[in-house]
């Protein structure tokens, strides 16, 4: 089997498709982080929390109320979007007419209270998940396990599903109209605000799809999302803010990225987004896909 | 005066602690094409925003079918039968043509079938894939007419659709507005040129620091010249 500057192909291909799942996720959750950044200019740093909701959501309804993964993955999107709307109805729809700082510090406090709270009650020593898809393939050049393949190919799938919704269809046509002109779109006749709260709810619930996909790959723990959050905002600042095609091209890709750099140079693996997002920021700062504000 | 469609009594409007309106009174019949002429800053553009609920703070009444409008959101005003066209045009640049084409909803039955919009005015077929603030200025005039004829709003509001452009596409537009009036609509438009606004209208309202102070029909034009001129400032 080939061998590329030194590096077997197990290894390689390991990393590789470890990047992809990265991405996946890197991908998911700036996807949502776009979603909400476009229509309401809100910089939701409450998304890593509501990341976290979504594997504990999923894990308190296997222990307390035996539903498995699959209706999980159904559920939790919808609670914890659920309380998404609440906390857009109730907090950050109050600050609209503030600097977009207010609502960063906002949703910033928010966060590290749901951190604070699920820590309070769960510890932060972290909770075992199972794997619904257990096993594997041995594809020669390396073991494939089931369900980091579903991750893959189910992320991929729901990030094509939201960006054909958003670029393609009638509902999207409003919400990026409203992106530029709201009072506009609302004097046609369609409530702004109530597409608003309901892009909230899409936004968080999609951060709480990735933690129920997160769950049986990593411990459920209060903190898996703040260790996240910060690789994803470096992502969507790479995309574009507000770039739906940029966070999901740019997802995907940073995750191969990193994990090539781990093959070949470990000790960069954990920074090398972030000096992407420094040169992306000075060379062109609305992003790679995004377009000037 | 037939049954007056539209009815504006003593309309207050603001913006922050700007006092802009200040008693706007007017009232537009069923079928009809009135303008309101006047300087900049008269306050034409805020009552078509007062009108349409697109402003933050506003009172007095806006009476539309008999119907008070004054406590109603400006997406329920829509939703009453209302359309406005804004001044700068308001076409998206993250929609095609066909998309800004399509963007408001059917608010009631009536409407212009979207083949119909396309006979009139053919340049935004042919170019209904384009970004739309890639059309020239007359074409985006146009489709932002066009896309709110689709509607079925009995009521327009037209903010200065004549601004900025070459003659030939002010004649046009002028053509479009007719034909408006016999299919049954009714026009508000708000115009600095008064020598468009004669071609189109019915009546023209004089405005002046925020309210009425005079109404001239449009019969009436010619006799009133002199006296519209020391209005406008022209």
């Amino acid at each position: 089997m080939f061998e590329l500057l030194g590096v077997p192909p197990q290894a390689l291909m390991g990393q590789l498709l470890l990047g992809l799942i990265n991405g996946a996720f890197y991908a998911l959750l700036s996807l949502g982080l776009a979603v909400i950044f476009g229509l309401m200019n809100v910089i939701n740093f409450t998304h890593g929390a509501q990341y976290m909701m979504g594997a504990f959501v999923a894990w308190m309804l296997l222990q307390y109320a035996g539903i498995p993964y699959w209706g999980a993955l159904v559920l939790a999107p919808i609670i914890v979007g659920a309380t998404g709307i609440v906390i857009e109805r109730l907090l950050i729809s109050r600050l609209y007419h503030l600097d977009h700082l207010y609502g960063l510090l906002l949703t910033f406090g928010l966060a590290l209270i749901i951190e604070g709270l699920f820590r309070q009650q769960y510890g932060s020593s972290g909770l075992p998940y199972t794997n619904p898809i257990p096993g594997g393939q041995n594809l020669g050049f390396m073991f494939l396990p089931w369900y980091r393949g579903w991750v893959v190919a189910f992320s991929l799938a729901v990030c094509l599903v939201t960006w054909f919704t958003i670029e393609r269809t009638k509902l999207g046509a409003y919400l990026r109209a409203a992106t530029e002109r709201p009072e506009l779109v609302q004097a046609f006749g369609v409530n702004v605000p109530r597409m608003i709260t309901l892009t909230y709810g899409v936004g968080v619930g999609l951060a709480a799809l990735a933690g129920v996909l997160a769950a049986p790959i990593y411990t459920v723990n209060p903190t898996m999302g703040s260790n996240l959050i910060i690789v994803v905002f470096a992502v969507v600042v790479i995309g574009g803010m507000g770039s739906i095609a940029g966070s999901i091209v740019t997802g995907f890709g940073l995750g191969v990225v990193e994990g090539l750099t781990k093959v070949f140079w470990p000790e960069a693996s954990a920074t090398v987004i972030f000096v992407i997002m420094a040169i992306v920021l000075m060379v062109r700062p609305q992003g790679l896909f995004g377009t000037p504000r | 005066m037939a049954e007056a469609l539209l009815q504006v009594r003593d309309l207050h409007g603001w913006y922050g602690e700007s006092h802009i309106l200040h008693g706007m009174s007017f009232e537009v019949a069923r079928g009809e094409v009135v303008t309101l002429l006047g300087r900049n800053g008269a306050g034409k553009t805020t009552t078509m925003r007062a009108v349409m609920g697109m402003l933050p703070k506003r009172a007095g009444s806006v009476r539309f079918q008999g119907r008070e409008l004054i406590s109603l959101k400006s997406n329920q005003i829509a939703r009453a039968g209302i359309a406005i066209c804004p001044e700068e045009r308001g076409i998206f640049a993250s929609l095609s043509v066909r998309e800004n084409l399509m963007l408001p909803p059917r608010v009631k039955d009536g409407g212009l079938e979207v083949e119909e919009i396309y006979r009139l005015f053919p340049n935004l077929r042919e170019r209904s894939a384009s970004q739309g603030t890639k059309l020239s200025g007359g074409e985006q005039q146009m489709l932002a007419i066009a896309r709110i004829l689709r509607t079925g709003a009995e009521l327009l509001l037209l903010d200065e659709p004549t601004e900025g452009l070459a003659p030939v596409i002010v004649q046009q537009i002028g053509n479009t507005i007719r034909m408006l009036r016999q299919n049954g609509f009714t026009i508000v438009l708000v115009e600095q040129n008064f020598h468009f606004a004669a071609t189109v209208a019915d009546r023209h309202y004089v405005v002046e620091h925020g309210h009425v102070i005079d109404m001239i029909p449009n019969a009436a034009l010619e006799a009133n010249r002199e006296k519209l001129k020391t209005y406008l400032g022209v």
